[in-house]
């Protein structure tokens, strides 16, 4: 404090020769930014040699059983257990979601004491315990509760690794999902749904045109991540049989020996699902982000789709 | 003399035990402007949010033209409290502009207009676009309506917010301090349109802070305190003649 002047007029400008104009200025030197640029390059540049020059990634048998027909079945089956089972995840997410934040204490009790169960298991064993439910719940049958029934089923013809993976990953996946929605739905602001309730909107209407759209910019990223630890997560099924991708490549290093390429073809599918979701990421963030910032968007990709969108409302607007 | 639009008597509200307000009987006929004034705390936002039921009342009651807000009169005493989407329709004729704007921010500002009287009064998309850019028009805001609200200032938000209450036509229009979260440069561009509209025959019931406005606007001046009304009058009997010390004291301090 008391290296600053007491009062302004101590102050004495500095007497330039010339007038500044800042327009045509450099950028800020940065010597610690470039060091560590090139340590960064250079270990990358090693780690890629590595993995191009080493023999035992052997790249031929990669390329070999990359399209072979067990992979692709297996890729197959992974998508469609990841489709499955987010389906499960983010309608019954929902409701749980609603039911956790409702006035209702039977329904908040129900849906946490789900997130509860589902949420502090690991997946692993949920998924064993389904595909064993036969031994908990031997006969599964359809009736009047506590009276007759109509018809029957042994529990282990029903369920097959199939239906314990998507019933598992599925059930798991929504309670992490319903905390996912209820986390953005208790951050709109509560002037806003005052706003709308004032304007004699009904509350369903409420939610889906005011709260959850609002909410969607804290929803979509968390559940981007969980769907992408779920395309991973069922690599968990192979456990209990389920031909999906890690099966598939198991079964045939198991017999050829080739470990190292096989993980590498599962890897590279892996990393091939997860790259087209953070594309649709991308577009799903910039749909829910309309009238979140005063600024417009400012990536090349981001600024065309802006044009695009900028011409749409004003020919709509001409219309009118 | 015209009929009361709004009656509220003997209104009660309580948070957690604590009496918030003791009692309030206000009429506002058809056509009035109504100002309340009152310290911060004295209970004028939860009147107001009464009145549309954002709040529930502890006791007495709320007539907005025969509806009774937020309760169904039974045969002989009783009475029922109607669920949200019942409320929702009473709600339609009351508008409410907020401190804080509330537009919704991910609709355009023509969105946030057009909305009420597609949805709530079934008007046709050309219809409901005709009538928010003749409002827009009225707030001075006609160029802006495909703009977001973020990208307004706070003085065009509000007057967006008021073409929004406008666009279903409400019976009465409730302002809670509408002008207090603007710069002081943007406050009149919001009370003029707020002027025009009660001089054209809207009725208003406004907390505000803003005594010119008031003054020249208001057919009647309630002053609240402690959750009660402590006195009310013409905008010259409470600004000039006030007969209650309290009052007094407080135009002393707010007019500083
Ligand atoms: N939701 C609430 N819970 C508890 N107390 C509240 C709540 N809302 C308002 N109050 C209290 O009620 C009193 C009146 O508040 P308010 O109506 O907002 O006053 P004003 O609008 O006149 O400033 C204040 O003491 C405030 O603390
Ligand atoms: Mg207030």
């Amino acid at each position: 404090m008391a290296t600053l002047p007491s009062n302004q007029t101590d102050f004495e400008l500095p007497l330039t020769q010339h007038p500044v104009d800042v327009a045509h200025a450099l950028a800020p030197r940065r010597p610690a930014t470039w060091v560590l640029s090139i340590i960064t390059v250079v270990v990358a540049a090693q780690i890629v040699h590595l993995f191009l020059t080493n023999p035992n990634f052997e790249w031929d048998v990669v390329g070999q059983y990359l399209n072979s027909e067990t992979v692709l079945q297996g890729v197959v089956m992974t998508l469609f257990l990841t489709v499955t089972a987010m389906t499960i995840g983010l309608v019954l997410g929902g409701v749980l979601a609603v039911c956790r934040l409702s006035d209702n204490t039977l329904l908040r009790v129900l849906a946490s004491s789900y997130i509860w169960l589902f949420r502090g298991t690991p997946q692993l064993v949920q998924l064993i315990f389904w595909f064993n439910i036969g031994l908990l719940v031997p006969v599964l049958s359809i009736g009047i509760p506590f009276g007759p029934t109509f018809a029957s089923i042994e529990s282990n013809t029903l369920v097959t690794p199939l239906l314990a993976a998507i019933v598992g990953l599925g059930l798991h996946d929504a309670a992490y999902q319903a905390e996912i929605y209820r986390a953005g739905l208790i951050s709109v602001d509560e002037g806003q749904l005052e706003a709308a309730q004032a304007l004699g909107m009904k509350p369903v209407r409420v939610f889906f045109r005011i709260q959850l759209p609002q909410a969607m910019r804290f929803i979509v990223p968390p559940t981007f991540n969980s769907i992408i630890a779920l395309v991973k997560g069922t690599s968990l099924v192979s456990v209990i049989g389920g031909a999906e991708l890690l099966f598939s490549v198991k079964e045939i290093y198991s017999q050829t020996y080739q470990t190292v390429p096989l993980l590498i073809v599962a890897s590279i599918w892996y990393l091939f699902i997860t790259t087209v979701l953070n594309g649709v990421q991308f577009f799903i963030e910039r749909h829910y982000g309309r009238g979140a910032s005063r600024k417009s968007s400012s990536s090349l990709v981001a600024r065309f789709f802006d044009r695009r969108a900028a011409e749409r409302t004003l020919n709509r607007g001409m219309e009118s | 003399m015209t009929l009361p639009l709004l009656r509220i008597s003997e209104l009660r509200k309580q948070f957690s035990g604590v009496e918030v307000l003791k009692g309030i009987n206000l009429e506002v006929r058809i056509g009035e402007t109504v100002a309340i004034l009152g310290a911060s705390g004295s209970g004028k936002s939860t009147l107001l949010r009464c009145v549309n039921c954002l709040e529930v009342a502890s006791g007495g009651s709320i007539w907005v033209g025969d509806e009774l807000m937020g309760y169904r009169q039974g045969s002989g005493e009783t009475v029922r409290r109607l669920t949200e989407s019942q409320i929702a329709v009473q709600r339609r004729n009351v508008g409410m502009v907020f401190q804080n704007f509330n537009l919704f921010p991910h609709w355009t500002v023509l969105q946030n207009i057009t909305d009420g009287p597609r949805s709530i009064l079934k008007l046709s998309k050309a219809d409901a676009i005709e009538r928010s850019m003749t409002l827009l028009a009225r707030v001075g805001l006609a160029d802006r309506a495909n703009a977001y609200p973020r990208q307004l200032s706070g003085g065009q938000q509000q007057r967006v917010a008021i073409a929004r209450a406008l666009a279903l036509e409400p019976a009465l229009l409730l302002f809670d301090e509408p002008t207090s979260a603007l710069d002081p440069e943007n406050v009149s561009e919001v009370t003029d349109v707020m002027a025009a509209l009660a001089a054209s025959g809207a009725t208003m019931l406004v907390v505000t802070h803003e005594l010119g406005f008031a003054r020249a606007a208001a057919d009647r001046v309630v002053f609240m305190d402690g959750g009660v009304i402590l006195e009310q009058g013409s905008p010259t009997e409470v600004f000039d003649h006030s007969q209650q010390p309290r009052t007094r004291e407080f135009l002393r301090k707010t007019l500083v």
